[in-house]
């Protein structure tokens, strides 16, 4: 069986970490390499850094943040917001990230995740999907850090970013997102068997019995942690253990 | 001491400078002949297509650099695509030759298990041996079963098991996760974003390069 990874997410703007509900109303909570450090010195599996407000002025400015991460995180980070070119993707990696997650971008011009994918190796290409439900039993996705409706269903975007050549796909729950009541389970179930490639579920999660119930409902290969970690709800290690003793492989 | 890491544009390399400056060592980021040969250890990183990075390694003529580094038997250490690199062929994209140091073939990881069918392969995944035992080897102290990351598409399928340092699987395949020759060292996985384990391992091999050092080969 594959190991599950528990990733820190990390939603900045203008230096701080901030965090929102369903990515609106957001609160500044810390300094984002703090937190990154803390994280790694806990246990945490991966880092993902988004630029919550990016979309908005089409750049992504966490370069400086990213660089003193990788100082000291030995860990793979994933870098998001705002990346919508070829030189955005190299500044991202030169600044040490190893991974960026693109949205907006991917909805726009969807051949940009086929040359960033052939450029960089699809390894590096993080597609991220923001899924809002419309009915049951169907999302639509969104952009503009979840203000924007797009009109695609989420399951066959999903299909079609890895046709495109995505690496791994970040699905979050705008309904679910800061809610802290529980990952959005049937929107995994609906995605999961529809491609092959990694899903990290990202939204929602308050306890770590939500993490549990995830993985044993949705064979998802990672699940995103925000508010749990930046409150201090619950610690890594006490997380990864109970997860664990659920039966379910993850590094402890 | 000393340690090049080798640079042919291919990936990102930050993570490894920092992390054997996080093991106390210098190191230099180069494609110069001679700080290359006069280096006590060399790391060939790497992550993406064989056949780019080969293309890449000719363009800055570090074929020929490598091999006569490697002649000297001072410490050598592939990570990822610079592991496959180090085989004598891949099939990723067609037929690429590789530098032909290692015996065997770079083939797709093929996975059959119903419930794992994922690639690439993304995950922390456990190392265990195979022929070669561990001590005196860049494995040197770390636990059977150790978890490190790994993400790649495509496996060194070696022929001689004794090149075979560690073994992994990953849903219903086994695949060569470490392979050595001699000095020469490839690793499958990232080093460099395996946490602790993967910041021993480095400074294990840079144990390694500083005895052969010392022992003034």
């Amino acid at each position: 069986m594959n190991k599950k990874r528990l990733i820190g997410r990390i939603d900045v703007k203008n230096e701080h970490v901030i965090k929102g509900i369903h990515l609106e109303g957001l609160r500044k909570v810390g300094n984002p390499n703090d937190f990154a450090k803390k994280y790694y010195d806990d246990g945490i599996d991966e880092i993902i850094f988004m630029d919550a407000v990016a979309a908005y002025y089409d750049r992504n400015s966490l370069s400086h943040i990213i660089e003193k991460a990788c100082e000291c995180i030995f860990v793979p980070i994933t870098v998001g917001g705002g990346i919508r070119t070829i030189a955005d993707i190299k500044n991202a990696l030169n600044s040490g990230a190893d991974k960026v997650a693109i949205n907006t971008q991917a909805i726009h011009n969807p051949s940009f995740i086929t040359e960033a994918s052939r450029i960089f190796g699809s390894q590096c290409i993080v597609a991220s999907i923001v899924a809002k439900k419309v009915m049951d039993n169907s999302w639509e996705a969104y952009i503009e850090n979840g203000r924007e409706p797009t009109g695609k269903n989420v399951v066959e975007w999903a299909q079609e970013l890895q046709k495109l050549g995505a690496g791994e796909i970040m699905l979050t729950s705008l309904d679910h997102e800061g809610t802290k009541r529980g990952f959005e389970v049937n929107l995994y179930q609906a995605v999961i068997n529809k491609i092959n490639i990694p899903i990290i579920a990202s939204g929602g999660m308050g306890t770590t019995n939500d993490a549990i119930n995830l993985l044993n409902n949705a064979n998802v290969d990672a699940v995103a942690v925000a508010s749990v970690l930046h409150y201090n709800l619950e610690s890594i290690s006490t997380i990864k253990k109970e997860i664990k003793v659920n039966n379910i492989k993850i590094r402890i | 001491m000393k340690i090049a890491v080798i640079d042919y544009d291919i990936g990102n390399v930050k993570s490894i400078l920092n992390a054997l400056s996080n093991v106390g060592v210098e190191s230099i980021l180069t494609r110069d002949e001679e700080i290359l040969l006069n280096s006590d250890g060399v790391v060939l990183p790497g992550v993406g297509a064989f056949s780019h990075g080969m293309d890449n390694l000719k363009k800055y003529n570090l074929i020929d650099i490598i091999n006569n580094y490697i002649a000297t038997n001072k410490p050598f250490l592939g990570i990822c695509l610079g592991m496959q690199l180090l085989l004598e062929k891949s099939e990723e994209f067609g037929l690429s030759k590789g530098l032909g140091i290692i015996n065997g073939t770079v083939k797709k990881l093929i996975v059959k298990h119903p419930d794992y069918q994922n690639l690439p392969h993304v995950s922390w995944n456990e190392l265990h041996p195979h022929s070669i035992p561990w001590e005196e080897t860049i494995l040197d102290g770390v636990k059977t079963a150790s978890d490190v990351y790994f993400v790649h598409s495509y496996v060194a399928q070696v022929e001689n098991n004794n090149n075979i340092l560690s073994c992994t699987t990953y849903s219903d395949n086994t695949f060569c996760s470490a392979v050595k020759k001699d000095n020469v060292y490839g690793v499958q996985f990232h080093p460099e974003k395996s946490g602790d384990i993967g910041l021993h391992i480095i400074k294990k091999f840079v144990n390694i390069c500083d005895s052969i050092r010392n022992k003034g080969i």
